[in-house]
């Protein structure tokens, strides 16, 4: 397209907030009872985090490049596209980022985190895991449309900043999330979602977090 | 002749002279109250003031309760005596569900709009093509450039396609206020039909030049975004109707807010849209009835300005 400047964000917001849950509500109906898998692997993730090693960090990243790759097919590719033009284009994203988080697991361990770089990070997953499901609860929504880490992409995009950060990973590793939590955070906002801040925010402060830590050394439990 | 009939050739006459708006032929879908029409510049051909938008609305995917609603939202608009439905490959999944529903309904009189929206005139035709595919129809009865993207390429096969009978109206399309200045260009130089801008009673600088080039040029109206997406009506909602609300038969903002617009002599149309039933037949309700003279639509104007 030649004229993208002529473009607001408005332009590109092709359905309802209605149709968008309604969406993620025959999704859940579609895939349960994977959300209970997500769920434990989510649990699974946190206890890796908390107790950072070669092989936790391996799982924890095998872990979430499984998350990414089914959520780009399950429903970027299957479903997201029925509403959204773009969904091909973010199956895309989430493969490759499955293929890098796959690549991090394969490489040897870098550094460990430092305490307080942990406890953000376990802090991120926490809030994606636990949390988030809740939000449809808070904002008016029924069970069926919560969104669950492994299952939807928003709490997978925050649990994966968590990690991120918990091993210290490549800055290459954090361009897909960011992008997403930036891409969903517009949308939820001109969907005018109550929790649309949530997305764009994680975002920030995990990009701080990982600034601050940056020169942090490991401090043993 | 019997005295309704004398009656309607009557009220149609004096309409036309004030400002082209006309009753519906006898032979429309059987409607409560009839739908009042205005011609097409270039053909005469006579179009309902109120057509049917299907940007977000229609947007559904593959949900089949959703699906459903939208095909109630058009059966009503068709029983209603409208005629116009407008689309684009921009609205996601809204062409197919435009499609299916009408394979359902069966309109006796559709007046399909569809837009041409991809880079490159070349990539055009089988745009086009797929988009008829979805709307199940056997030809577009309108197809516009969409946002006036790579328009000078795509005019020329729409223009091709007309000269061979395949498509009756070309025409061009922008959305809030853009590219204006190109607009006016392309209708003062190219032969089309049809040009689809927004316009609504805060946004009226299409007042200023691009309705008087219409009238000028004979090119029709169709006026998309009549409630700023929802927007204006939200911000009214809840604030009491003028008195001059009852003057023209409006019962709600939404429809003197469409009264607004249809009312103005260069508009051929406005296509709100909704995935309401409730919503569609509030929205033909404001296609008849007495509309606002240009003294009244001031003070609409005025009003909206002070209230939204």
């Amino acid at each position: 397209m030649s004229e993208w400047w002529t473009y607001s964000l408005s332009d590109f917001l092709m359905f309802s907030q209605r149709s968008y849950y309604r969406l993620i509500a025959l999704y859940n109906e579609a895939v349960w009872p994977t959300h209970l898998l997500g769920l434990a692997v989510g649990l699974a993730v946190i206890v890796c985090v908390a107790r950072p090693g070669p092989q936790m960090r391996r799982v924890a990243l095998l872990a979430l490049a499984l998350a990414w790759a089914w959520i780009g097919w399950a429903y970027h590719l299957e479903r997201y596209a029925d509403i959204n033009t773009a969904g091909p284009w973010f199956a895309l994203a989430f493969g490759v980022q499955a293929l890098l988080l796959g690549f991090l697991a394969a490489r040897p361990h870098g550094a460990a985190p430092a305490r307080m770089q942990k406890q953000v990070a376990l802090g991120f997953i926490s809030l994606a895991v636990l949390a988030y499901p809740l939000l449809a609860l808070g904002g008016g929504r029924a069970w069926g449309q919560a969104e669950v880490f492994g299952i939807a992409p928003d709490p997978t995009a925050i649990a994966t900043l968590g990690v991120l950060l918990g091993c210290r990973a490549h800055a290459v590793a954090w361009l897909i999330p960011l992008a997403w939590c930036a891409v969903s955070g517009a949308t939820l906002m001109e969907l005018r979602v109550g929790h649309a801040w949530l997305l764009p925010t994680s975002a920030i402060l995990a990009v701080a977090a990982g600034l601050l830590f940056r020169h942090s050394r490991y401090s043993p439990p | 002749m019997t005295p309704d009939s004398s009656r309607r050739r009557l009220l149609q006459t004096m309409l036309v002279a004030s400002g082209g708006l006309v009753l519906p032929s006898l032979h429309a879908a059987p409607t409560a109250v009839p739908l009042l029409t205005r011609p097409i510049p270039s053909s005469g051909e006579q179009i309902p003031v109120i057509g049917l938008g299907s940007w977000i609305t229609f947007n559904v995917g593959r949900d089949p309760q959703a699906r459903a609603e939208c095909a109630d939202v058009m059966r009503q608009f068709f029983a209603g005596g409208g005629r116009m439905i407008d689309s684009s490959p921009m609205y996601g999944s809204a062409q197919d569900v435009i499609g299916e529903a009408l394979q359902a309904i069966k309109p006796p009189r559709l007046f399909s709009a569809d837009k041409v929206w991809i880079s490159g005139g070349a990539r055009g035709p089988g745009q086009i093509e797929t988009s008829r595919k979805l709307w199940r129809v056997p030809h577009f009865d309108l197809l516009q450039v969409h946002n006036l993207l790579s328009w000078d390429e795509h005019l020329k096969t729409l223009q091709a396609m007309k000269k061979q009978g395949r498509l009756r109206y070309v025409g061009i399309t922008t959305s809030e206020g853009r590219r204006h200045g190109e607009i006016e260009k392309i209708m003062a130089s190219q032969l089309i039909d049809f040009v689809q801008v927004s316009y609504n009673a805060l946004d009226r600088d299409v007042e200023q030049r691009i309705l008087p080039l219409a009238r000028e040029r004979r090119i029709g109206v169709i006026a998309n975004r009549p409630f700023r997406q929802g927007d204006l009506t939200q911000a009214l909602a809840g604030k009491p109707l003028p008195g001059w609300a009852a003057e023209i038969g409006c019962t709600t903002w939404a429809q003197a807010l469409l009264k607004f617009i249809v009312s103005h002599p260069a508009v051929t149309c406005a296509i709100p849209a909704t995935s309401s039933v409730a919503h569609v037949r509030e929205n033909l309700l404001a296609g008849t009835g007495r509309m606002p003279d240009e003294a009244l639509r001031k003070r609409i104007a005025q009003d909206v300005e002070r209230l939204a």
